[in-house]
């Protein structure tokens, strides 16, 4: 297939549809589908009156406002989410509501706003797709304008020019190390030809994250794209998605998608006659967060135990069976396909001076608009929880949020209007992470929420290395007693010791950031350790005169 | 690793282990070049002979110029590297390893068989760990006697799974291997069979040689009385590189 066989491709699928002038959208993600929205598509195909060509009923991907689900919008075909009249927490029984209003006046009962902050100040790049077309659906994604960017890619670039441009887009790792994705890219590039691999790493296990599930779920073809664009460039024809089983309904639409993809000759063999082929395989994690790091997932695809390896040598160098291979998120490559139709300098053009591009956050926890949300990289934190996440409910004070999940610290409000990027959350002691967002209010206790974080890395270490598979344990240990009032200020400064030594020594990027939740709760709220320590002294003064009476 | 076979293209590099001047092949890891030249740094799970592992972590060293520390058993050297085996950081956590290690299973000296001829047991003293500060997690583990000659005590196991390489690397038998996760895992023969009915085991001991600890041993043996071969790897590879 050619740029012009795509093109008639997509004008042929649009002419199929042409009769078709709104389009109502049912929000047929995890989230919306756990909270009825099968039965409001049924619903809805069954209010619709037959013949009627000029309104179409479909399910879509995540449109963000996961806490208002189940999610309906009315909007005209192709439109934007922003431009469409939404629907919130729709039932079954309000499908004759919505299809009368197609030609009529909206319903107001239901309607939910798309003017408020949560939709217009969002800078939708990755998610662009998302809530629009319908993921299932090949001919909806190439209609998008789908694929044309692997076209290009391999009929009118070089590999060189592919690298060079997503190297100008300065486009860093959304799995939350912010490795520069272009000098990953070359460096896979230069290592000699032979067997190349491209993994993408869509094993999302931080608590509270579910970024890279909706793109898998909403708009899983993209993903594809990015992969093939990314074989193309390192020189690789074999590629592999990792991701969790705990996911069935990613896994289902990117095995449907692989599927029609090959069928419409985008992956395969000679794609669009070049010589380049790339084939793509689904493989399933089993639960163990520790995949998530890019050597144990390797180690896990290649069917060995999932535990890290020491690196170097890093996987560009030897990875998947000693071959040179490629790992980036899914977050990541479903950039690629926008970097590479509108250029790395427009892409460069958005987010700050060390990070571009936009972000995807899962906000969750105490905030109004739980859900989906992609911002510019440099919006600030208040602008995100306050003003797009509509602030705290039940008029309770804000008191943290947590980003980077297990890895990640918490930030307290006197740093709120920090923008968001790589290098400001690590300078505060946290991280980017994959990009949750868990609001804490005043009633959340924070030694609860490290000893919640340090419960997760020790049940989730592997066991290979000591500092993190004992020092874990023992930091849960102490964390517990402080959380029961039992610890002593002896505990205490212990705790501590063992955070720099689990950090400082151990293995892989799990153990090595696990104390990352005490260590900034200790800097932003200490008090809070304090005085469950007072307790303890108080006690035992207390305990101890009244044996002296 | 297998004695390296001698390649002609491998360069010889110089570079400063604790303010010596030194050369080393540029194929050779830290921990390997401060072997041969008798610079000490304690390690559980590296053996000479064996593939490297990194799981220990008590032979983590500073490079000049980095943050980070590394572990030297899988640390090549480079030109130029100046390097740091013994600052009064890396005592510290040298010590607080050796400590968790002590503190997460039975490591009673005066009952264990390999009392005097541990690995463990030297390294603490070699640290100067003369006291656990963390606390201990006292949780009871399982004995395994079904082998007609040799006993696993998963007490007295600090996980550096050496039995397990040698066993799939040395005699090919992969009859070890590791089970569960975090501090629930252990070592297990076969699919977790009792190792008596094991069928891979071949009995050769080999397991029970490098084992650092208390944890693999001979049948009958009584506190004090186990002692291992230390040469018997070194001397193994060296004959079937010879060949």
């Amino acid at each position: 297939m050619h740029l012009e066989d795509l093109a008639d491709k997509a004008a042929e699928f649009r002419a199929e549809e042409a009769a078709v002038e709104q389009e109502i959208r049912v929000c047929v993600a995890a989230s919306c589908q756990s909270s009825g929205s099968v039965e409001v598509l049924a619903a809805l195909r069954q209010a619709h009156p037959d013949g009627d060509q000029s309104c179409k009923v479909k399910g879509v991907g995540c449109m963000g406002l996961c806490s208002a689900g189940p999610l309906v919008a009315v909007a005209d075909k192709g439109g934007e989410l922003v431009d469409s009249i939404l629907y919130r927490d729709v039932t079954p029984d309000d499908a004759p509501d919505i299809m009368g209003s197609v030609r009529g006046a909206p319903v107001e009962r239901l309607r939910c706003p798309t003017e408020q902050p949560f939709f217009s100040r969002q800078h939708r790049i990755v998610l662009e797709n998302s809530g629009i077309v319908d993921p299932v659906s090949f001919k909806g994604y190439v209609v998008a304008g789908g694929y044309a960017a692997l076209l290009q890619a391999i009929i009118e670039l070089t590999p060189a020019e592919v690298l060079h441009e997503v190297t100008t887009s300065g486009l860093r790792g959304r799995g939350g190390g912010g490795y520069p994705t272009g000098l990953k890219w070359s460096t896979v590039a230069k290592m000699p030809s032979g067997q190349k691999y491209v993994i993408c790493n869509a094993d999302e296990g931080d608590p509270g994250a579910f970024m890279d599930r909706a793109v898998l779920e909403s708009d899983p073809h993209r993903v594809l794209e990015g992969m093939a664009i990314a074989a193309y460039a390192v020189g690789a024809n074999k590629g592999f998605i990792y991701v969790r089983a705990e996911y069935p309904l990613a896994v289902e639409r990117l095995r449907t998608a692989i599927r029609k993809a090959k069928r419409g000759g985008l992956l395969g063999s000679k794609i669009a006659d070049t010589e380049f082929s790339f084939e793509i395989e689904v493989r399933l994690g089993a639960g163990a967060f520790v995949c998530g790091e890019e050597t144990a997932l390797m180690a896990s695809i290649e069917g060995l135990r999932g535990q890290p390896r020491p690196r170097p040598p890093y996987p560009a160098e030897s990875g998947l069976w000693g071959c040179p291979t490629l790992i980036n998120n899914v977050e990541t490559l479903a950039n690629i396909p926008p970097i590479i139709r509108e250029g790395g300098d427009w892409f460069a053009s958005i987010g700050t001076e060390r990070s571009k591009g936009t972000k995807v956050f899962a906000l969750a926890g105490k905030i109004h608009n739980t859900g989906l949300i992609e911002v510019p990289m440099g919006t600030s934190l208040r602008d995100i929880i306050q003003v797009i996440g509509g602030g705290i409910p039940e008029a309770k004070a804000f008191k943290a949020v947590q980003t980077g999940g297990p890895s990640g610290g918490c930030i307290p409000e006197r740093h709120l209007d920090i923008p968001v990027d790589y290098d400001s959350l690590k300078t505060l002691g946290t991280m980017m992470g994959s990009g949750g967002m868990i609001v804490m209010d005043e009633t959340s206790s924070m030694v609860d929420v490290a000893r919640y974080f340090m419960e997760f890395c020790m049940t989730e270490s592997c066991g290979k290395c000591v500092p993190c598979r004992a020092g874990t344990q023992q930091m849960y240990g102490l964390l517990d007693r402080v959380a029961r009032s039992q610890a002593t200020r002896a505990d205490l400064s212990l705790l501590e010791e063992l955070c720099e030594v689990v950090q400082a020594t151990s293995l892989c990027g799990l153990g090595q950031t696990a104390p990352n939740p005490v260590l900034s709760t200790l800097r932003y709220f200490r008090h809070e350790y304090e005085e469950r320590l007072a307790d303890a002294s108080a006690r035992a003064s207390a305990s101890r005169s009244h044996q002296d009476e | 690793m297998p004695l390296p076979a001698i390649q002609p293209n491998v360069r010889v590099v110089t570079l400063k282990i604790d303010d010596q001047d030194l050369s080393a092949r540029e194929d050779e890891t830290i921990i390997e070049v401060c072997r041969e030249n008798r610079i000490p740094i304690p390690s559980l799970c590296h053996l000479d002979g064996l593939s490297i592992w990194g799981g220990c972590r008590l032979c983590v060293v500073e490079m000049e110029g980095q943050s980070r520390l590394f572990a030297a058993c899988s640390t090549r050297v480079a030109e130029g590297m100046r390097v740091r085996t013994n600052s009064e950081r890396l005592q510290r956590y040298r010590r607080t390893i050796i400590e968790l290690l002590f503190a997460e299973r039975n490591h009673i000296c005066s009952v264990c068989v390999s009392n005097g001829h541990c690995e463990l047991q030297s390294l603490a003293q070699g640290c100067g760990v003369d006291h656990v500060s963390v606390p201990y997690r006292q949780a009871p583990y399982p004995v395994d006697s079904s082998h007609e000659m040799f006993r696993l005590d998963h007490n007295r196991c600090v996980l550096c799974t050496r039995c397990v390489r040698i066993c799939e690397e040395i005699e090919g038998a992969h009859t070890w291997d590791i089970m569960g996760r975090g501090s629930d895992c252990r070592v297990i023969t076969d699919l977790a069979l009792p190792w008596g009915e094991s069928e891979t085991c071949t009995s050769c001991g080999k397991c029970v040689q490098v084992c650092p600890t208390g944890a693999l041993v001979k049948q009958g043996t009584s506190a004090g009385e186990m002692v291992k071969d230390q040469q018997f790897l070194p001397i193994l590879a060296r004959r079937r590189h010879a060949r």
